[in-house]
């Protein structure tokens, strides 16, 4: 098994693959961070963005609408992970699986 | 005992414990509600079955630990949000917005957001590396001994934590409701979950999960159509009659005191959503599917289901502020405040709605979704003291199977009885802040050390060790002379550390520790362990050499 690892990891088209997997990963990471953390800064220190009323009759503030945006954003991000990894990036890896161990 | 007589005893003492009722802990006397009883009567006596079925089907440690990796992602899913959707989110974060209004929020949506950042970083690598707990993953290159009783003590802790939350949980909805007393009812719960996890393992601690998952969102669902239905479906209305009978009146729509600092606001956002990532109890659940595919998926549909829930869990704060906070049947006649406290408000809510049937439903299915979730982590906490102190630690790997399932069930009934006596002992304190501790310390112990064994090669188990403790040690420190600790519970004055959430100091501590040992650490044993880490890596990503599923 170690030498098998070894040279999967020697693999040109592995690597490939693995450097656009990460990518992508990080990608969704670091949005989905930085949605969240721009939420939790502006309630630590401009609370009051988030008390603003949608228009002068409404209760809705502009905090309800982002944090539901936050959610919504969650919900986004992990179907289109889920969407090509499940898809696009299992059937690359089980190819170059193949080239190694056979069926 | 065999699981017959101790399932007929649990019965007798349950039916027992209800008809001796009637007379509260305050010595006054109460109305039994017969609908809740039997209905939670209902769910006990199906789980009890469950388990029964399950106890048959768990003969090796696989199947005690991962449910023989049969689960799919649709019912791993169900079942993940079982264990997030916990007595503390659903009374404890409706209590919350009851209470702060917006603030409660910031509860759901950090609890939310975690769930990604799992899914994009940890859950298919886990699954590829780990066998039964966490700690598996994490001991792939480094040293098992060291590193397994960090993660064991890691495990241990968050689970208490969050064990002692739902006990309190527990004991103060069923005084209310049942009129029972607190430490009776604290009791047949923790009684209840020694059976289920003992004899069912996780086959039958998941299928509670499910049912209990399923229960709470048709109820959560049933409860907040009724409360739109009053509103005319329409939120503004709901936010207006919230507002109109509120102290804070329209404040309560945007951020408050319940985050008093930026401070404060930073280190509960970290806690929440790195704590998720490390919760023991829920990346158990990772090594119950077949696959790496399955695990995602498991992730899509907890995100869905979780998120769905913090949705109805929005709708009933505020619809408890305005249907309930003013009616005086919901109220203590002395003070004037919510009666049982602010986490009964998505209870009384209930009631206000849909009169006695339903309160009697939506009271069984929380006092179900308690015992589910419990359960959940006494297996977690189990494992951590039978897989990873016992088996690898103390016998160094060499345990039959018979030997290893024994010990777990050991370990089952001990952790149950500390629940219970934790459970009782911490009863005056607010749910929601025990369970944002727990999160603290799965977010400073278990989330670093797993993270960085997968993706940074420099760590060594020195610097995990050593980081790790010292992550531990703070998040402990900054709890115990906290306002939470020194102040509520040990009645000083002013709080040595000022801060009630210790997770930004204790996950600084912990990350950069871990960090400067192992980038210091040039022993042998560290250059051993990096040079595994391309192995590692290979089959973190291809699955290659991954524990399979079951061969029976």
């Amino acid at each position: 098994m170690e030498d098998l690892y070894q040279k999967i990891n020697q693999d040109a088209e592995f690597h490939a693959l693995q450097k656009r997997r990460s990518r992508f990963s990080w990608t969704l990471a670091g949005i989905m961070l930085a949605t969240y953390y721009a939420f939790i800064l502006v309630i630590a220190f401009k609370p009051a963005l988030f008390a603003i009323p949608l228009n002068a009759e409404s209760t809705v503030t502009s905090g309800i609408i982002a944090g539901l945006g936050v959610i919504a954003v969650s919900f986004i991000l992990t179907g289109i992970y889920v969407y090509r990894a499940n898809g696009e990036f299992d059937r690359e890896t089980a190819a170059i699986l193949k080239r190694f161990v056979g069926s | 005992m065999n699981l017959k007589t101790s399932t007929a005893l649990s019965g007798c003492l349950f039916l027992c414990v209800v008809s001796v009722n009637a007379i509260g802990s305050d010595g006054a006397v109460r109305t039994l509600n017969m609908p809740a009883i039997s209905m939670f009567l209902v769910f006990v006596a199906v789980t009890l079955g469950i388990t029964y079925w399950a106890a048959k089907r768990t003969q090796t440690a696989q199947d005690f630990y991962a449910a023989g990796r049969s689960v799919t992602g649709f019912q791993n899913g169900l079942a993940i949000a079982g264990d997030f959707m916990s007595a503390a989110s659903l009374l404890g974060v409706s209590g919350l917005i009851f209470v702060s209004g917006f603030d409660g929020l910031i509860y759901a949506i950090g609890g939310m957001a975690g769930w990604p950042i799992v899914l994009f970083l940890l859950a298919e690598r886990l699954r590829n590396l780990g066998k039964y707990t966490f700690s598996d993953a994490v001991a792939v290159r480094l040293q098992a001994t060291p590193i397994r009783s960090l993660a064991a003590a890691g495990t241990l802790v968050a689970v208490l934590l969050y064990l002692i939350a739902q006990m309190v949980g527990a004991g103060k909805l069923v005084e209310l409701l049942f009129g029972l007393p607190f430490n009776l009812a604290v009791v047949v719960v923790g009684m209840l979950m020694i059976i289920y996890v003992s004899f069912g393992g996780m086959i039958a601690t998941t299928w509670v999960q499910i049912i209990k998952a399923c229960l709470l969102l048709l109820g959560a669902s049933i409860m907040a159509y009724l409360v739109m239905s009053k509103m005319d479906f329409s939120f503004e209305i709901l936010f207006e009659k919230a507002a109109a009978v509120h102290p804070k009146g329209r404040d309560i729509f945007g951020p408050g005191g319940l985050v008093p600092d930026p401070v404060s606001a930073i280190s509960l956002a970290l806690a929440l959503m790195f704590g998720t990532a490390g919760l023991p109890h829920v990346l158990m659940r990772f090594f119950t599917v077949p696959d790496a595919k399955q695990a995602r998926r498991s992730v899509v549909y907890a995100t869905v289901f979780i998120g769905y829930f913090y949705l109805l869990v929005f709708i009933l704060g505020f619809g408890a502020v305005a249907l309930v906070s003013t009616d005086p049947n919901y109220l203590d006649s002395l003070t004037g405040l919510l009666s049982g406290g602010s986490n009964m408000a998505a209870i009384h809510l209930s009631h206000a709605v849909a009169g006695d049937m339903f309160l009697g439903f939506i009271s069984a299915v929380a006092f179900a979704t308690i015992l589910a979730v419990v359960s959940g982590l006494t297996l977690s906490g189990a494992s951590a003291i039978s897989h990873d102190l016992y088996v690898n630690v103390f016998r160094k790997g060499d345990a039959s199977e018979k030997d290893i399932v024994r010990v777990s069930r050991i370990a089952t009934v001990v952790l149950g009885v500390l629940a219970v006596l934790l459970g009782i002992t911490f009863q005056e304190q607010n749910v929601a802040y025990m369970v944002v501790l727990a999160f603290a310390v799965a977010a400073s112990v278990n989330f670093p050390i797993l993270f960085l064994a997968m993706y940074w090669r420099r760590l060594s188990t020195r610097g995990a060790v050593i980081g790790g403790s010292i992550g531990l040690l703070t998040a402990f420190c900054c709890m115990l002379f906290g306002p939470t600790v020194w102040v509520e519970t040990f009645g000083f004055e002013k709080a040595i550390f000022p801060y009630k959430y210790p997770a930004l100091f204790a996950m600084t501590a912990s990350f950069s520790s871990i960090m400067l040992i192992s980038w210091l650490d040039n022993s042998p044993q560290a250059k051993k362990e990096r040079a595994a880490f391309d192995s590692q890596f290979v089959r973190s990503q291809t699955g290659l050499g991954a524990e399979g599923a079951a061969e029976h």
